[in-house]
């Protein structure tokens, strides 16, 4: 029986050589259960040693191996040669971030926004106005009050619905999907009490409103986070906070 | 000395034709351009009301041109895919809750449809009685 041969074209991009990108063609043998991951591997063991690209876990929960798999994004270990055998499969770093080399990008842009939006629990404060104590004890939550926020607590920062959303590639001043859904969590959680602080994010026009449902970024999400729901749900949240504002005799109760 | 010389890649005006989802979404958005022509033409109709009945009866011949009826035609074909299609993100953006779980994304969209064919019926019931 003859070798199966499958062909995987890759923009590569090496800084320090090239102007700008250019696609390179590797034949590899075929077999069905190899994802995009190990065929990269192959490709850096026995094709050429000098391709780059991140991953770590091969299992979809660290979020490294994420990149453009016939214009598609898509973590690379959780997509498999057999679902475009024996069509020949590009290879491309994730859309709308600047490639640092071959299959890298960089994404400090998203990093810088995860950070902005305050994600970790702001605790209430008491009579006193000092913030809740480790030694007040645990905080009580049940199951139902969990279920609110724990679809967008699933997110493992892939980046993959940044390159799927087009209003980000248009203008990155845009908050984005996975942040957006991030700040929903925490609005989201009993727990906290920061609401108001993140609600300044959410009203900018480079919060929620920057978005105009296109709904790809919940489709290609592969932790199935639904960034879109997220985002639209904080839309309601903030059409409720203009209104209020509004109507309100202090004036801007968020200020 | 740092080698890195992080490329950014050019947006392609053409990004909405490489893939389907993008084309679909602009067509939902596309559908505004007729939907908004179709509702200045029935403006101008109650301005004609206004200004007698020679003047509407003027209005509603216009109608019956053909250019007429093929813009109406492509305004109802993108209305209808507008409704749709939004009717089936709907569930996206609604937040009720049920006994502690989360209302079915199916009962929602139904929901919809059904305040749909009421507000069509009533509507129909209105015009033709």
């Amino acid at each position: 029986m003859s070798e199966q041969i499958i062909e995987i074209d890759i923009l590569r991009y090496r800084p320090e050589l090239d102007e700008k990108p250019f696609t390179q063609t590797f034949e590899l043998p075929y077999q069905a259960d190899m994802s995009i991951l190990e065929a990269l591997q192959y490709i850096k063991d026995h094709l050429d040693s000098t391709i780059s690209f991140r991953w770590s876990c091969r299992m979809a929960i660290c979020g490294s191996c994420g990149l453009m798999v016939s214009g598609v994004p898509k973590l690379g270990c959780k997509a498999f040669l057999r679902d475009y055998y024996p069509k020949k499969i590009t290879l491309e770093p994730l859309d709308n971030f600047p490639i640092e080399r071959d299959l890298v990008v960089v994404m400090d842009d998203f990093i810088k926004k995860l950070e902005e939006i305050k994600p970790y629990i702001i605790p209430v404060k008491n009579a006193d106005g000092e913030a809740r104590c480790l030694s007040d004890g645990a905080y009580q939550q049940t199951p139902e009050q969990m279920e609110k926020y724990k679809q967008f607590s699933m997110c493992i920062n892939c980046g993959l619905c940044y390159a799927a959303c087009p209003q980000y590639a248009l203008d990155t001043k845009f908050t984005g999907p996975a942040a957006l859904a991030l700040l929903a969590r925490y609005n989201r959680d009993n727990r906290d009490a920061g609401e108001a602080e993140r609600m300044k994010i959410v009203n900018q026009e480079e919060g929620v409103w920057g978005c105009t449902f296109v709904g790809y970024c919940s489709v290609v999400c592969p932790k199935g986070v639904d960034p879109a729901a997220a985002i639209q749900l904080l839309k309601v949240e903030s059409s409720k906070d203009y209104l209020i504002n509004m109507f309100s005799p202090e004036g801007a109760i968020h200020e | 000395m740092s080698k890195r010389k992080p490329y950014t890649r050019e947006l392609p005006s053409d990004w909405w034709m490489k893939q389907l989802f993008y084309t679909k979404y602009m067509i939902r958005e596309g559908s505004s351009v007729f939907i908004t022509l179709y509702s200045l033409i029935l403006a101008w109709g109650v301005l004609r009301l206004s200004q007698g009945e020679v003047a509407f009866n003027a209005w509603m011949h216009s109608l019956q041109s053909p250019p007429a009826i093929i813009l109406h035609l492509i305004a109802l074909v993108l209305a209808l895919y507008h409704t749709i299609t939004w009717f089936s993100l709907a569930p996206k953006a609604v937040d009720l809750w049920f006994k502690g779980k989360r209302l079915d994304d199916k009962v929602i969209v139904s929901g919809h449809y059904a305040a749909f064919i009421v507000v069509t019926v009533f509507c129909i019931l209105i015009i033709t009685l």
